[in-house]
């Protein structure tokens, strides 16, 4: 008896202990390395920073490297105006993104909602299958459409109304475009699972009452699809603040997102300390957010599907 | 909601899907495109796909990232099975709340700091990079996503069954193997699929963790694009749309069997 107690103590601590292992070892650990070079500095060597932990010098090494530890590049963060630039349009595209992708998928997914049940999973699905497709692949159409002698300006051209090629590429617009693009089905999915579950007997209730159907949509639909909202909200803001590939490809070179900062000052400078910084600093500017999405998460998968 | 639509319902569904659909419709068809430039057709030809086919270091890219996709998603598939039923099987234990918390972040953290952090750990450990770099590198980042996947298939279906197993005194591993897997495969199976595209469509945790000879088809895809459209690029781009169109339809068939639409719409989320 004690035996079979022994071994299933065993089987769970293995089915625990494997994936915790690897998380902690893939995911965990290099935070914590980045965190450490992010208190580096830079030299042109390889690794191209110092200090490097020596561990064999025992105490009196940790020491050494402890002291030799600075906090040069986030002073550098704060003082250049090309990193405080960078964070603050990285803030203003997802913000405007988020608002632009809520205006155009909240009545995309009411629309999915009200749809007859029998069309609504392959509605879904309709949503989520580009999202399967490569992330690229989606953002390198939009350049066959937005470039100078791309189908856009082909269109208004013949149309006449515009008489000139106009850039599209390379500009904000083309970023927003390609933000609210690769983000709408973050957004639209939490919204229709929200809005899907609704009981419609209280839109019922206040129709019997008198109450005009916008009022009713304004009082009744539009609070219970908050939670839709928020989820919405959350999942396009964090990744879009991040976002690299979209505001390279599509974007001007006038000003960069924080994303793009970080990946110059990796592969283009070399500054391995600057670019762990960007990595903290970016980390914090998102750490409420991403706590807020994940107690979202957790409540919604652990605590019973309300 | 029962209430049928009203036209504004059915046309914001209707522009929003031509919306997600429109630019690769025109991918594709410029794929066919026997002209070089975007807005001349010059009739429909194969033209692009035979340059393809001459064209070595797409193709050595691509079968690179098929193998980078393959193994990963597959590691990523056992891992994150395990994850999912220690979240939900096992109770309490110590270290649950970072557990969770390190399986749910990876979920939304920005790909430039997962790359950078990862390739960090590389260069401190001392390992060459190169293909299996990148393996670990999407191992990693795809097994968040089949945890949530089937851990809410785990929550979804009756655990009276499972319990009336280990009642009549069915050891646990017994027991998951004849009651809780049979009826978890699907989402196992939806999320092998989906670590295997998002394998398949990373560049930018790629571009950090890979070395010399191990250049994955976006990276290749990138290098190129920034260079400007060339229409080689929309043929491969076509062959690996319905690359996944084709496992997006099997894997919805095998979802089908046995999920309630109710799941089907909480994994679209989770997605």
């Amino acid at each position: 008896m004690l035996g079979e107690r022994n071994s299933r103590d065993w089987g769970r601590r293995v089915v625990i202990l494997v994936p915790y292992l690897w998380l902690a070892i893939f995911f965990l650990a290099p935070f914590v390395i980045v965190l450490k070079i992010s208190l580096s500095q830079s030299v042109l060597a390889q690794p191209p920073y110092t200090p490097v932990l020596d561990l064999t010098a025992g105490w009196q090494g940790l020491k050494t490297f402890t002291a030799q530890l600075s906090l040069e590049s986030f002073g550098l963060l704060a003082t250049d105006s090309l990193y405080l630039l960078s964070y603050f349009k990285s803030l203003q595209v997802a913000a405007i993104s988020t608002v632009l992708l809520f205006a155009l998928g909240y009545p995309i997914a009411y629309g999915m909602a009200r749809a007859p049940r029998a069309w609504q999973p392959m509605l879904v699905m309709a949503v989520v299958l580009p999202f399967w497709t490569s992330f690229l692949i989606r953002i390198y159409a939009w350049i066959n459409i937005l470039q100078r002698d791309g189908l856009l300006n082909d269109v208004l051209l013949r149309l006449h109304i515009i008489d000139t090629p106009a850039a599209w590429l390379s500009s904000d617009t083309a970023i927003y475009i390609g933000m609210v693009y690769s983000y709408l089905p973050f957004m639209v999915l939490p919204l229709y699972a929200s809005l899907e579950k609704m009981d419609e007997s209280l839109l019922e209730a206040a129709s019997d009452l008198g109450c005009p159907a916008w009022k009713a949509f304004w009082l009744i639909t539009f609070p219970l699809s908050l939670p839709g909202v928020a989820a919405g909200a959350l999942l396009s803001f964090i990744p879009i603040v991040g976002e690299f590939v979209i505001p390279d490809l599509l974007g001007g070179s006038e000003s960069q997102m924080i994303g793009q900062t970080l990946w110059t000052e990796f592969f283009s400078n070399r500054d391995w300390p600057v670019a762990s910084a960007i990595a903290i600093a970016l980390l914090g500017l998102l750490l409420v957010p991403i706590l807020f999405y994940e107690r979202l998460q957790q409540r919604s998968l652990e605590g019973g599907r309300a | 909601m029962k209430r049928g639509p009203t036209p504004f319902n059915i046309v914001s569904v209707a522009l929003g899907l031509a919306f997600l659909y429109l630019p690769i419709v025109i991918l594709v068809v410029y794929s066919f495109n026997a002209s070089r430039l975007v807005t001349v057709w010059g009739g429909w030809s194969l033209v692009w796909y035979r340059e393809l086919l001459n064209d070595e270091a797409i193709l050595s890219a691509a079968w690179i990232s098929f193998r980078v996709a393959f193994l990963s998603a597959t590691a990523a598939t056992v891992l994150g099975t395990l994850a999912a039923v220690s979240l939900t099987r096992m109770g309490r234990f110590r270290g649950r709340l970072l557990f969770s918390g390190m399986v749910y972040a990876p979920l939304v953290m920005p790909e430039v700091i997962t790359g950078l952090s990862l390739l960090l750990l590389f260069v401190a450990i001392n390992v060459d990079r190169g293909f299996w770099t990148v393996v670990i590198a999407h191992t990693t980042l795809t097994t968040c996503f089949v945890t949530v996947i089937v851990q809410s298939r785990l929550i979804g279906f009756d655990r009276s069954l499972e319990e009336a197993a280990m009642d009549l005194g069915c050891p646990p591993f017994r027991t998951f193997m004849t009651i809780t897997l049979p009826l978890i495969v699907p989402a196992i199976a939806a999320g092998w699929m989906l670590a295997f595209s998002l394998s398949l469509d990373d560049l930018v945790i790629a571009s950090f963790t890979t070395g010399p000879g191990a250049t994955t088809l976006p990276i290749r895809i990138y290098s190129e694009v920034r260079l400007g459209v060339k229409p080689e690029i929309n043929a491969i781009c076509t062959i690996m749309i319905a690359v996944v169109a084709l496992g997006t339809v099997i894997s919805s068939l095998i979802t089908k069997r046995g999920a309630s639409q109710r799941e089907q719409v909480a994994l679209g989320v989770q997605v």
